[in-house]
């Protein structure tokens, strides 16, 4: 394990621009953040690594005012301070740039930027001052626009412009790569240097290590809500973070390189275009795909650009007319509904786990039989059409499905909710593993899912097509997709891009691709 | 047809409407704070009621309007408490306001029955009531009419020009997102319902002073219902709600018109006039779903429970 520095810096020491002292917050009997000690300086960018459910997020509410510590200090520039709420913070001069952002899809622009603006602005000026900014900071932004009809980058834009009129010293940025292409996230990176050279603090909250390397002056791990270590990034290495914040070794991902492809055409797509059924879904243009056994194919791209339009088509979520324009192992699917194509051996996992792959107040039994009474209604009901449910056959698959998987849960048949993420995720890919598959699709295996589970989920999906299985895995993560892949497309503004083997595509190409440059260009970058 | 007749037309068609157009607006506020409130009918009961019974007391209908706003007021508060403060199911919530305002209502105003009420005097405004035609009907009502349309155009401008209709909204947009940015949520909403109470309380108390002073049991008679598919109808915009009353007003006026014509037109297919026009309108927009989805309040109906 790398350099685990252990030394104790002083409270007197004014230089921080913030340090947090013995921070405890208790949710009940869940201890979130157990005395967590930590300390920012200027002009530094911090990043706080920790797994899913590592107090990461409860500890940055905390100093953003939404959330109250039950004990412990903030000290502020020297100052010991009380946040008590997100106005307060402001005041003092921190600001926020949210996971999930708290934007509004109805308001324009300006609007949003005003809300969290607590002076009184006319939004004519705040349209102006927002414009100046996002152009002096390189982050173009149309004050007019509707928010709702904006990229997932343009409104992260939004975010850090919004943050930056308020003039923070202090900016938290949590997961703030996630949902960009490698291209904008170089970008948002030029803009955090830029702000760090003029005295800013930055804490990063980032999943992804190698930014984290790149990026940031010092880390602090915390696990299981407590601090075990603080390091310089740039002297560790990917995996020995990992470790850190696991605790543990992550077990490789193990895949035998060559192409497994069989001859078998199990998965194709004919030249498929849908119109967007809402203004904030995107439309799918001129999609077509072939896809053999025992090949695993990884769909890169940002979020919103027709990832899951494009899965409600394979799904049978969207039906289409023309029913041959879908064929799955040689069976035209197009007309028919989710359970029509389960039973021809497809199986789907989507993107929300809570309300859409499973129902969150139902039992894990229950959920497994919501999702196979169809496809497997000779083994989980009886009595012919009065579909009786047996239960001790749900019981026991449920139980075959956590052993396999290793899903950890409380009691033999909890409810879905009361599963972590990563969890839940394993088990709903257990779910669909279990009736070996012939077709598989999943979309976000492993978002919010921490390194453990998600080394877990895509070893299953690898072992999958290996078995000779057509697998498509669409996600954001680009390790993943790498990880994984045999074949990579890129989907951006609704078309999918021809896929291409695995190991003569590099990371550059498909930030291209992602970037919405036309097939030809790439191709021509793909020829040097 | 003559102009007399087209002003008197006019006239009760604008009458008619008021009580619909106010009680429209003060649930649209209430909606776009991310509330639905479905008491409106029981609200403006209560309104009802409580106006004429202050009127009486007091023998001046303006001080029976304020007292029909208070109750509704306080009417609403009950169901603000309930659901907002502890999170209860909103429509069922406001199914219950609407048969309790009906029951207390009949049970507070049994002694009015048959009572001559207190009448609100008309506000004839020189020069602009002599224009032909829409003169009269429009310039010489009463002065719960010229508040309603006031408050169109307040609440146009409050809504879309004011930092706090634009935080009004943005609580109805996304409550998560309003907590996060610090506004307080239940604050907000509780404002906006009982604005909302307040505007059905004038809406019933224009029944019961104006439109036909007195007091008769359940005389609002579906009207919070047609307020609440006018909503709806208006897509959550002010303007588009008074187009909308009028158009409402004016098939309940035609019902009772065809009628006195001797058309043989069964009277249940005139009074579901509105709710089919609703039904139609609701169709059409939803063709459009970027303005649908711009318009409706992203969060109605849905509770807001703060993480702490």
């Amino acid at each position: 394990m790398g350099t685990l520095s252990g030394k104790q810096e002083t409270s007197s020491n004014s230089n921080f621009m913030l340090e947090v002292r013995e921070i405890t917050k208790k949710f009940g009997d869940l201890v979130a953040n157990d005395k967590v000690d930590f300390t920012i300086g200027a002009g530094e960018i911090h990043a706080l690594l920790g797994e899913n459910g590592a107090g990461k997020s409860t500890l940055v509410k905390m100093l953003y005012g939404s959330l109250q510590p039950n004990s412990g200090k903030i000290v502020w520039k020297g100052k010991p301070v009380q946040i008590s709420s997100p106005s307060a913070a402001r005041h003092l001069g921190i600001g926020m740039v949210f996971q999930h952002f708290s934007l509004f899809d109805s308001l324009s622009v300006a609007d949003n930027i005003a809300l969290s603006l607590d002076g009184e602005f006319t939004s004519r000026e705040i349209a102006e001052k927002a414009q100046e900014l996002s152009h002096s900071y390189g982050l173009p932004l149309n004050p007019d626009s509707i928010v709702g009809d904006l990229s997932v980058g343009e409104r992260q834009r939004v975010e850090i412009v919004r943050c930056l009129l308020q003039n923070p010293d202090l900016i938290i940025l949590d997961e703030p790569t996630s949902v960009l292409t490698p291209q904008e996230a170089d970008n948002l990176f030029v803009t955090l240097e830029r702000l760090k050279s003029e005295g800013r603090s930055i804490l990063y909250i980032s999943h992804r290590l190698d930014e984290v390397r790149r990026l940031c002056d010092r880390a602090t791990v915390l696990r299981h809500g407590k601090v075990v270590g603080e390091c310089d990034p740039s002297k560790e290495t990917a995996s020995s973070l990992a470790n850190m914040m696991v605790g543990g070794e992550v077990e490789d991902i193990k895949r035998q390189s060559g192409n497994a492809r069989g001859e078998e055409k199990l998965l194709v797509l004919k030249d498929i275009s849908l119109a967007a059924a809402t203004p904030f879904a995107m439309a799918l243009k001129n999609i077509s795909l072939e896809m053999y056994a025992g090949q695993l194919l990884g769909i890169a791209g940002v979020a919103g650009n027709g990832q899951s339009e494009f899965f409600d088509l394979i799904s049978g979520e969207i039906t289409i007319p023309d029913n041959e324009k879908i064929t799955m192992r040689g069976q035209p699917v197009g007309e028919l509904d989710i359970n029509d194509r389960r039973k021809l051996g497809a199986a789907f996992v989507p993107e929300e786990r809570l309300g859409h792959s499973a129902v969150p107040d139902l039992t894990l039994s229950e959920n497994l039989l919501l999702a196979r009474h169809a496809s497997d209604n000779y083994a989980y009901t009886g009595l012919g059409p009065v579909q009786y449910i047996r239960k001790d056959a749900l019981l026991q698959a449920t139980k075959r499905i956590s052993e396999a998987m290793d899903v950890r849960k409380s009691g033999d048949n909890p409810a879905a909710s009361s599963l972590s993420g990563g969890n839940l995720q394993k088990f709903i890919m257990g779910r669909e593993l279990d009736r070996q598959p012939s077709i598989m699709v999943v979309n976000q295996p492993t978002w919010g899912v921490d390194a453990g589970a998600a080394a877990r989920v895509r070893q299953a999906l690898i072992d999958l097509a290996r078995s000779g299985s057509c697998v498509v895995v669409i996600s954001q993560d680009l390790d993943e997709i790498f990880e994984i892949s045999d074949v990579i497309s890129v989907m951006s503004d609704g078309h999918l891009s021809e896929p291409i083997d695995a190991e003569k595509i590099t990371r550059e190409e498909i930030g291209l691709l992602m970037g919405g440059m036309a097939d030809d260009e790439a191709g021509v970058a793909n020829a040097h | 047809m003559n102009i007399e007749m087209t002003e008197a037309i006019l006239l009760t068609v604008f009458t008619a409407a008021t009580p619909l157009l106010l009680a429209a607006l003060g649930e649209l506020v209430t909606e776009r704070s991310g509330v639905l409130n479905l008491g409106v009918e029981g609200m403006m009961i209560m309104g009802a009621v409580a106006g004429f019974a202050f009127a009486q007391m007091t023998g001046n209908a303006y001080l029976g309007a304020i007292g029909g706003v208070v109750v509704g007021t306080l009417f609403s508060l009950s169901f603000a408490f309930l659901a907002i403060t502890l999170v209860t199911n909103q429509v069922a919530t406001g199914l219950a306001l609407t048969i309790l305002g009906l029951g207390v209502s009949g049970l507070w105003g049994e002694s009015y029955i048959g009572l001559a009420g207190v009448r609100m005097e008309t506000i004839v405004i020189p020069f602009l009531s002599e224009i032909p035609i829409i003169g009269r009907p429009l310039f010489a009502q009463d002065a719960i009419f010229y508040v309603s349309i006031a408050l169109v155009i307040g609440i146009s401008y409050f809504l879309f020009k004011t930092r706090a209709g634009l935080i009004l909204r943005s609580v109805g947009d996304n409550h998560g997102s309003a907590h996060a940015l610090g506004i307080s949520v239940t604050k907000v909403r509780y404002l906006a319902v009982m604005f909302g109470g307040a505007c059905s309380g004038l809406a019933g108390a224009h029944l019961s002073l104006v439109y036909t002073p007195q007091w008769v049991e359940n005389m609002t008679a579906g009207r919070g219902w047609i307020a609440l598919a006018l909503v709806v109808f208006a897509s959550w915009r002010p303007m588009r709600v008074i187009a909308g009353a009028y158009l409402f007003g004016a098939v309940g006026i035609a019902q009772l018109h065809i009628q006195a014509l001797g058309y043989d037109i069964p009277s249940q297919l005139l009074s579901s006039l509105p709710y089919i026009a609703t039904i139609v309108v609701l169709v059409i927009i939803s063709r459009n779903r970027r303005l649908t989805l711009i318009n409706t309040p992203a969060s109605l109906g849905k509770g807001f429970v703060p993480d702490r």
